[in-house]
């Protein structure tokens, strides 16, 4: 595979159907996975979702800005996420599942944070989880 | 994939949509395969910071249940995650499965088509949903323990239950001076001197009663049918009458039903939520905050909703 600045890392089928049974569906690329490295922009620490905005750069120099979606606040900080998570301008690597229609949008994963620590959505993907918008 | 994007094209994804398996392809699933037991493995348990769930006291038998008592702050047995029921009531979720198909009345059943909602086997994406909670309008009962339900904090008067909610800080009192149900639920009132004039509420009239020393059952009815049942859509009608089973089980240990009777909508009563256990926490417990603020939802949909449902 070539070196990418980006890592695509693509699956699709393998995960089970009870993966992906709990979460809202529509709108994603089941099974897709991204593997993004990027700037952090803003920290949205809200309902319904909380929201990762950062700047991810393309091979060719230019800055995409993506936004990624995690679960509400009370359903993040039992695996360890709180407002104090990210700062403007925090290097992570994100992996996340994008939705369908091409949109530089996503739900996460897990993110790399920039001590080397990994911050899991727990429910919030494919693993089972749940949804928590009000 | 879209080089626009930030995503440059390595050509392994077409290569595993197609019919073939490349050498990345394979790859890729190798990656996946891996990453799948560490996904799953991260998913399960919820935990609320403080508070303590029977995982934590592997073979420990509980003290005897108290008589005529289901105070305290109580939080789900078997982890947090057990109240979301994203994908609706948790005895009966809609997921396509016959045995979960819901006794509809045709009346109920349209009611349940002309639902939107962005979980459930009838989901549409978030842009496209009529679900009134986005806009942070109110849940109601019973939705406030069908959908996101966290902890619950219980009180005992010696006239009212009354249950404290997690979410948007929501409370119901459930009355025990003996007063009788409305009788109309459709023009729903009190009987009651001095009692507001009639209307239908989101919350509902609940009266409670304790069948035996170790079960409370309260009757409700007199709802709005804005609010849905649950956030798989689930309908009801202004003639929902809902009733709620707390057991007492011993002294860590709760267990609620709730049973849904609706002769407009559903041609028979059926249980939502079925012997659901709860733990006892700490009195000192904090319960978290959890708003639905209409400002970020707002924030919300233009970042993230509405942009995602564009074709």
């Amino acid at each position: 595979m070539r070196r990418m600045v980006v890592t695509v890392a693509c699956g699709v089928a393998l995960l089970s159907s009870a993966l992906v049974a709990h979460h809202a569906t529509a709108v994603f690329d089941l099974g897709k996975r991204l593997t993004l490295t990027g700037t952090v922009t803003e920290w949205f620490w809200a309902n319904p979702h909380c929201l990762l905005r950062f700047d991810v750069k393309n091979d060719n120099g230019e800055m995409m800005h993506w936004v990624a979606e995690t679960q509400a606040p009370p359903n993040m900080t039992p695996f360890g996420w709180s407002k104090q998570s990210f700062a403007v301008g925090d290097q992570v690597v994100v992996t996340l599942e994008p939705v369908k229609n091409g949109q530089p949008l996503g739900r996460i994963l897990q993110v790399k944070l920039p001590d080397g620590k990994t911050l899991v959505a727990g429910n919030g993907l494919p693993p089972s989880g749940g949804d928590t918008r009000p | 994939m879209n080089p626009g994007l930030g995503i440059r094209d390595s050509g392994f994804v077409r290569t595993y949509i197609g019919a073939g398996f490349s050498r990345p392809a394979i790859t890729a699933i190798a990656i996946v395969t891996l990453l799948s037991p560490v996904l799953l493995g991260q998913q399960g348990f919820r935990r609320t910071p403080g508070a303590v769930y029977d995982r934590d006291f592997p073979g420990k038998k509980s003290g005897p249940a108290p008589r005529r008592d289901i105070s305290g702050i109580w939080e789900f047995a078997n982890g947090g995650a057990e109240g979301i029921q994203a994908d609706g009531a948790k005895a009966i979720p809609s997921d396509g499965k016959p045995e979960h198909e819901l006794p509809f009345t045709p009346e109920g059943r349209k009611a349940f088509t002309n639902n939107k909602p962005t979980y459930g086997f009838t989901q549409v994406p978030s842009a496209l949903t009529n679900d009134p909670m986005p806009g942070c309008d109110p849940q109601g009962f019973p939705r406030i323990v069908l959908h996101n339900a966290h902890h619950e904090q219980i009180l005992q008067t010696t006239t009212q239950v009354v249950i404290l909610y997690q979410f948007n800080k929501k409370w119901r009192s459930i009355w025990t001076d003996g007063r009788k149900l409305p009788s109309n639920p459709e023009v729903p009132a009190w009987d009651i001197k001095g009692s507001p004039p009639p209307e239908a509420r989101f919350w509902g009239y609940s009266v409670g009663r304790w069948t035996d020393d170790y079960t409370f059952v309260a009757d409700s009815n007199g709802f709005d049918d804005r609010t849905w049942l649950d956030n798989a859509g689930r309908p009801h009608s202004d003639a929902l009458h809902i009733i709620e089973t707390y057991h007492r089980v011993d002294a860590d240990h709760l267990e609620k039903t709730i049973t849904i009777d609706d002769p407009k909508y559903y041609t028979r009563p059926w249980v939502a939520l079925d012997k659901m256990p709860y733990r006892l926490q700490s009195a000192s417990l904090e319960i978290p905050e959890q708003e639905c603020v209409p400002s970020e939802t707002a924030k919300y949909n233009q970042l993230f909703a509405n942009p995602a449902a564009n074709k």
